[in-house]
């Protein structure tokens, strides 16, 4: 099962910077189990631009298409047997303690 | 048709349980528990009520399963485990029931939807019956539900116990209690009260080893032994010290003593039935409850329990002991605050200043029987202890 993992900023951070785990560590743990599939830290939203078309016209906006406080600042594609699995990928990512992380599963089609 | 009620009772889970273990479809097992209801409904009058009834709906749900599957042209494993069902009879794994109570309360579900799942799908409570007492319409619930079991499905919630037990435990009896004391008649008593305990009573004969799970089943049977006495006339609650003990349910309270009798304290439901039992007498042990209060604050110090420990101590050692823990609570509702200070300062001979502090008290909850019963301390005599 394929999850996509959206790794979000928080307001409200974890306070003890010494219980946040290790990126690197993360990273190479889940890519060697395989439960990585793919991942990348993302750009600034400042470099966004969201595209529409409409009426066959290709219409551009600076930015991303919500202006949230919490913004989506990188993603990770999970391969995991169940949700349970993913939570746990999930909870052991650096940014689940200073920001928030939101589990989607991939739709069955 | 009072064998049909018990077997369904008996039965309901264990036949959902295992048809969600086998076919994976939440919808279809739930059709085919009621399906075999209906059909014992219809035929053990007439032929009579089967050796085992529990086998009999078995065989028919699956049977019926079977049917709807192989209309459906699903893959031959899936229809011989279904096959090979219908010779292990009722004796079909326990722990399927336990692997649908968890799922049922798994945390990746609202609250609400946990509640209302574990209703609908373990107890086999009409969905129309849990709209009425959660106040929502029949549909809304509905919506609650399919998007629950849509949400197991597509986020893949797994169908079993979780290893973490230790993590996912307080979650289940959480959710357990929640129907308890949520949810409730048109006579203001709880809805849910004989589900919550049936179910209790399941998951401690399921887990025999956990001490919370014995402790919440005894604290639900020792709450709910009060149910004759706890409203007057009016319907107004009253308090328990007031209540006519006579109407306590005594075989409830005798069971939930002999449970707790057998079992270590490990948690909160256990030392919350304690405190329950130390009331269950022929008057209060205010002395043990104190200690059982001190115990609870330690493990879930929140400031009704610690508002709640200075009442106990109060009544065990003299207002002036429940005053001083009293100046040490802080953030619980400020009424409730203003009345056992009014309460300890009553019986503590500082008649005035009670007076005063039952006024205040009344002003700060919301207009109800709490407020009445406050108010009814301004206007009556002070009481002796």
């Amino acid at each position: 099962m394929k999850y996509m993992m959206f790794v979000c900023t928080d307001t409200e951070p974890e306070t003890h910077e010494s219980r946040v785990p290790d990126i690197e560590v993360w990273v190479a743990e889940n890519d060697a189990a395989g439960r990585r599939v793919t991942g990348s830290v993302l750009g600034a939203t400042s470099a966004a631009t969201t595209v529409r078309v409409r009426g066959g016209e290709v219409l551009l906006t600076d930015g991303p298409f919500t202006e949230t406080k919490e913004v989506i600042v990188g993603f990770d594609i999970l391969e995991c047997a169940d949700l349970d699995e993913a939570i746990a990928v999930a909870a052991a990512h650096p940014m689940a303690y200073n920001g928030r992380i939101e589990l989607r599963p991939f739709a069955d089609l | 048709m009072k064998e049909v009620a018990e077997a369904a009772q008996d039965s309901y889970a264990r036949i959902v349980a295992t048809l969600i273990r086998v076919t994976g479809n939440w919808s279809l097992a739930e059709d085919c528990a009621q399906d075999a209801l209906t059909a014992a409904l219809e035929r053990w009058p007439r032929d009579g009520v089967p050796g085992n009834p529990g086998g009999w709906l078995m065989t028919v749900a699956r049977n019926r399963a079977v049917d709807v599957l192989r209309r459906a042209a699903v893959e031959e494993t899936k229809l011989r485990e279904m096959a090979m069902l219908a010779s292990s009879g009722n004796s079909a794994p326990s722990d399927d029931r336990l692997r649908l109570i968890f799922t049922c309360c798994h945390p990746a579900l609202s609250l609400e939807a946990r509640v209302a799942l574990t209703l609908r799908t373990v107890a086999g409570v009409p969905t129309a019956g849990i709209a009425r007492a959660f106040l929502v319409s029949e549909a809304t619930m509905t919506r609650r539900l399919t998007r629950a079991k849509s949400k197991i499905a597509a986020a893949r919630i797994p169908y079993r116990v979780p290893a973490d037990l230790g993590e996912r435990l307080p979650g289940v009896l959480a959710v357990l209690y929640l129907l308890f004391t949520r949810g409730y008649d048109a006579d203001g008593e709880p809805a849910f009260a004989d589900e919550a305990i049936r179910l209790a009573r399941m998951l401690a004969a399921l887990m025999p080893g956990e001490p919370e799970v014995a402790g919440l089943l005894a604290l639900l049977l020792l709450q709910h032994s009060r149910r004759a006495a706890r409203r007057d006339e009016a319907g107004d609650p009253i308090t328990l010290a007031r209540q006519d003990r006579s109407r306590w349910d005594r075989a409830a309270i005798d069971e939930a003593v002999k449970i707790l009798s057998g079992m270590p304290v490990e948690g909160p439901y256990a030392i919350q039935a304690h405190i329950a039992a130390c009331h269950a007498g022929e008057s209060t042990d205010w002395r043990s409850a104190a200690s059982w209060y001190d115990e609870l604050a330690r493990v879930q110090p929140t400031p009704v329990v610690e508002l709640n420990r200075a009442v106990a101590h109060g009544y065990a050692y003299g207002p002036a002991a429940g005053l001083s823990l009293l100046a040490s609570v802080s953030g619980a509702p400020e009424g409730y605050m203003l009345a056992v200070e009014a309460d300890l300062r009553e019986r503590g001979g500082e008649a005035d200043r009670a007076l005063d502090l039952f006024r205040r008290a009344a002003a700060a909850v919301p207009d109800g029987p709490e407020r009445r019963a406050l108010l009814k301390r301004v206007h009556s005599e002070p009481r002796k202890p």
